[in-house]
């Protein structure tokens, strides 16, 4: 219906007195993202935004995986001419800025932009519209590292662009300038998203949902959110650095004239080793949320699993310089750093034991989701001991640049982030979609994956350990590893074809999966109180929660609050550590503005790596956009 | 699933202010990240600071007298600013649109003066890594200065049309009167990094 067909005298409707179908009806015609183009561009549902950076980062996802299969491919032999040096350099440096900065943080984000909203039973995200702009300013960002690698201009200098690599005397042209920018493109959105995720976890709760209720996923999410916001200003930091040496001549990492090429890996690790908790931490949520569910009972040690995840998250920060043992650091910092990183395993390994002994006092049933998580164990308990390995300065300076390297943080990042993730996917795909994942593709999925990563990444270690260097394009017939590289490359496309299979499920599923209702795994938390898809107000009435499982402790009915309007989008807000309903608060209208904000940032951030007059001259056109944004339009959201 | 009522939040407030709103916790969230921004530059100049035996690197100290205006100005901005803070809270539009006329003032007047600040930094950007990060430093802080003045002259131009009779305005009027508190706190050891340190090196 639309809003003509809506009462005279409508303003201040509750939804106190409304029947289940008026009720739908108002939320609906309140709430709905608009059709047509305009109404695409302007949506702030985040939901809608969420399936935007969901289905945006698959796609780097395939266009990462496609450059490592083609490294692979060069591999496979000794001194194969497939690809040169030149494109090498390209490829590696592209494969894993897209992995990291294009797949897995803004994946892990995508999910909870997703998923944080209907787990603590609220209509929308915190400020809506700053998430719209996130997803503007991260496709810009994306588009704008993959038509640079295109176009032959591409970074080539690896994911961490060390100087004096990177610097204005070794790196001529715009590469390591699309490097420094596409960080900025993406740091800026991720951050963005951070700060509306733990606003909506903060002061969005349902009624009754107290910390102590809070859902683990929910938890991970909001550390992640905190690590986001402490570690990406560092690689900001460095990349604004590292732009202002290359554009203006700044002498910050020259050491000639008083700088220091070690600050750069000091300030790009400090960002950098809390980068992989980001990618870490929301899959151990995923793990949490569905072995609940597959366990059939409450986490084992709640209390436990919370104090990792902030454990881990707060020591995150404490580790970086394990990355940097080559460098010739005094050895009283050396030490500490060893200890440190041996340390994080603690909070780790008590995790692992919470969910093993939460699936040994349940009633497991075996499904694809699950057979992802128990991957994952295998996986990432292997990932993390050659960590520990590696924290030991001895034998990371053995290993130091090699392929040992190369399987431990695949290991760790596969293992501890795309494992879990591909059991969410499975697990969660029926509330995006109303339909089932089929799990006769998702075994099969599983099992190539499963073997598939062992194949390719399980042989690194050997590689390594035989003295095989990272980002070699090719390598001598003599030294004999040949053979093991052709077994890696088989393994690669093994795990290459098991993604075919799980794209082909998607789409199969989507039109021909079972239907799936509200809550088909029987599922306790709140995003399963709601129709699969979730209408675009996510629930007709907002949950009151009692229990941490809060639909395994009402199966009868769901207590639920009354009381909201119903024709302006408004949302309750809570108390941060109790979950009392405080305010009622509208939440944003949809708006074009933060698309032509994204189109004004993004245009600045490219046009910089030209001329440091662009921040200048871009600086009216953002103004403008943000005036627009923010300037009240007489809607009832603006009241 | 069946559903029942269980509590009505017909009563509740339609915005609140503080720590009670989101946008303040937004706000909140942006400082820690800006704020972490301002530590890493300024532990990157005490690094360089540290590993360079002869800082400032032979070059002039800084002619104090333009940043210790601008340190005064930010300081003296704080007494209007929480005035402003308080006639937000009581949703006084008269008083409110004055506080804010005077804190768009309290906010161009550094600016003027943050002009004569770089010439007097004594040093360019590109001579050597102590200038640049003095440069650096400085650039930081004008970028929120520059952010915030705007902020505040469009809330300015805002709360004198029809559309700042809301409670949300007020509460925007609040956050800001937050914001600049942070713009001014994250001044102070700037300004000792900039100025100071070099003399006492």
């Amino acid at each position: 219906m639309s809003a003509a067909d809506l009462p005279a005298k409508s303003k201040g409707i509750r939804d106190t007195s409304l029947d289940d179908a008026s009720l739908h009806r108002w939320l609906t015609s309140t709430w709905e993202t608009k059709r047509g183009i305009i109404g695409a561009l302007s949506a702030v549902d985040h939901k809608v935004i969420a399936r935007r950076y969901l289905i945006t980062a698959f796609v780097f996802l395939c266009l990462g995986g496609l450059n490592a299969v083609t490294m692979r491919l060069q591999l496979s032999g000794p001194e194969r001419g497939l690809i040169g040096p030149d494109l090498y350099n390209q490829l590696f440096a592209v494969h894993g800025m897209t992995m990291m900065f294009l797949f897995a943080v803004p994946i892990v984000q995508a999910t909870g932009i997703y998923l944080v909203p209907l787990m603590v039973g609220t209509r929308n995200i915190a400020f809506p519209r700053l998430n719209a702009f996130s997803y503007w300013i991260y496709l810009s960002g994306g588009l704008f590292l993959w038509v640079s690698f295109l176009l032959d201009m591409g970074p080539d200098i690896g994911w961490f662009a060390y100087v004096p690599l990177s610097g204005p005397e070794f790196s001529p042209g715009k590469r390591a300038d699309v490097w420094a920018q596409t960080i900025t493109y993406t740091e800026v959105s991720s951050l963005a998203v951070a700060v509306a995720t733990i606003v909506t976890i903060f002061k969005q709760r349902a009624p009754g949902m107290s910390l102590n209720r809070m859902p683990l996923y929910v938890w991970a999410m909001l550390v992640t959110s905190f690590v986001v916001v402490f570690a990406m200003p560092a690689v900001m930091i460095a990349s604004t650095f590292l732009i202002l040496d290359r554009l203006v001549g700044t002498q910050i990492f020259n050491p000639a004239e008083g700088g220091d090429a070690l600050l750069f890996q000091h300030l790009f690790w400090f960002f950098g080793h809390p980068e992989v908790y980001i990618i870490f931490l929301p899959a151990t949520g995923m793990v949490s949320a569905i072995i609940v569910t597959f366990a059939r009972r409450p986490a084992f040690g709640y209390l436990a699993l919370v104090l990792s995840v902030i454990a881990v998250g707060i020591l995150s920060f404490g580790l970086w310089v394990h990355h940097m043992f080559a460098t010739g650091i005094a050895k009283v910092g050396a030490s500490f750093f060893t200890a440190s990183s041996m340390l994080i395993a603690i909070p780790n390994g008590l995790q692992i034991f919470c969910w093993v002994a939460t699936l040994w006092g349940g009633r497991p049933k075996i499904g694809t989701p699950l057979l992802f998580v128990l991957g994952f164990f295998f996986i990432f308990v292997a990932g993390g001991l050659t960590g520990v390995m590696l924290a030991s300065v001895p034998l990371d300076l053995q290993v130091h640049d090699t392929y040992f390297v190369v399987a431990h943080f695949h290991y760790v990042l596969i293992g501890g982030s795309v494992f879990p993730l591909m059991g969410a996917a499975y697990y969660w795909y029926p509330k995006l979609t109303g339909r089932m994942m089929s799990e006769r593709m998702g075994r099969w999925h599983f099992w190539l994956a499963f073997i598939g990563f062992n194949a390719a990444f399980f042989p690194m270690h050997i590689l390594g350990l035989w003295g095989m260097p990272r980002r070699v394009y090719t390598y001598p017939v003599d030294l004999g590893w040949g053979n093991i590289n052709l077994f890696i490359t088989g393994g690669a496309l093994v795990l290459f074809f098991s993604f075919v299979l799980f794209t082909i499920n998607l789409v199969w599923s989507a039109r021909r999966g079972e239907p799936a209702g509200d809550n088909p795994w029987d599922a306790g938390t709140l995003e399963w109180a709601t129709s699969s898809p979730p209408p675009s107000y996510n629930f007709a009435r907002i949950p009151v929660v009692t229990h941490l499982e809060p639909l395994w402790a009402a199966r009868a009915e769901l207590p639920v609050a009354a009381g909201l309007r119903v024709d302006a989008r408004e949302l309750v807000i809570s108390t941060v550590a109790e979950g009392h309903p405080d305010i009622r608060e509208k939440s944003a209208a949809p708006s074009i503005w933060p698309l032509f904000a994204a189109i004004a940032v993004g245009a600045t951030f490219l046009w910089s790596i030209f001329t440091p007059w662009a921040v200048v001259w871009g600086a009216p056109p953002i103004a403008i956009a943000l005036i627009g944004w923010f300037w009240p339009k007489g809607e009832p959201e603006d009241e | 699933m069946r559903q029942r009522q269980a509590i009505d939040l017909s009563d509740l407030p339609t915005y609140g202010m503080g720590s009670r709103s989101p946008t303040w916790w937004g706000t909140l969230g942006f400082m820690a990240l800006e704020g972490t921004g301002f530590v890493l530059a300024a532990g990157a100049y005490l690094y360089l600071a540290y590993i360079n035996p002869a800082f400032p690197l032979s070059a002039p100290v800084p002619n104090h007298w333009p940043g210790t205006i601008v340190t005064l100005l930010l300081l003296a901005s704080a007494v209007p600013n929480h005035m402003l803070r308080r006639w937000a809270n009581d949703c006084d539009m008269p008083k409110v649109r004055i506080g804010l006329v005077v804190m768009s003032i309290f906010g161009i007047l550094p600016l003027i003066v943050r002009w004569f600040e770089f010439p007097a930094l004594n040093i360019w950007w590109d001579s050597n890594a102590y200038g640049s990060m003095l440069w650096v430093l400085l650039g930081l802080h004008t970028t929120h200065l520059i952010t915030d003045v705007g902020d505040t002259i469009v809330l300015t131009a805002l709360m004198f049309t029809r559309h700042g009779y809301s409670g949300r305005r007020f509460g925007d009027v609040d956050d800001n009167v937050f914001y600049w508190d942070f713009v001014v706190i994250t001044w102070l050891p700037i300004y000792f990094l900039i100025y100071w340190l070099p003399r006492f090196s």
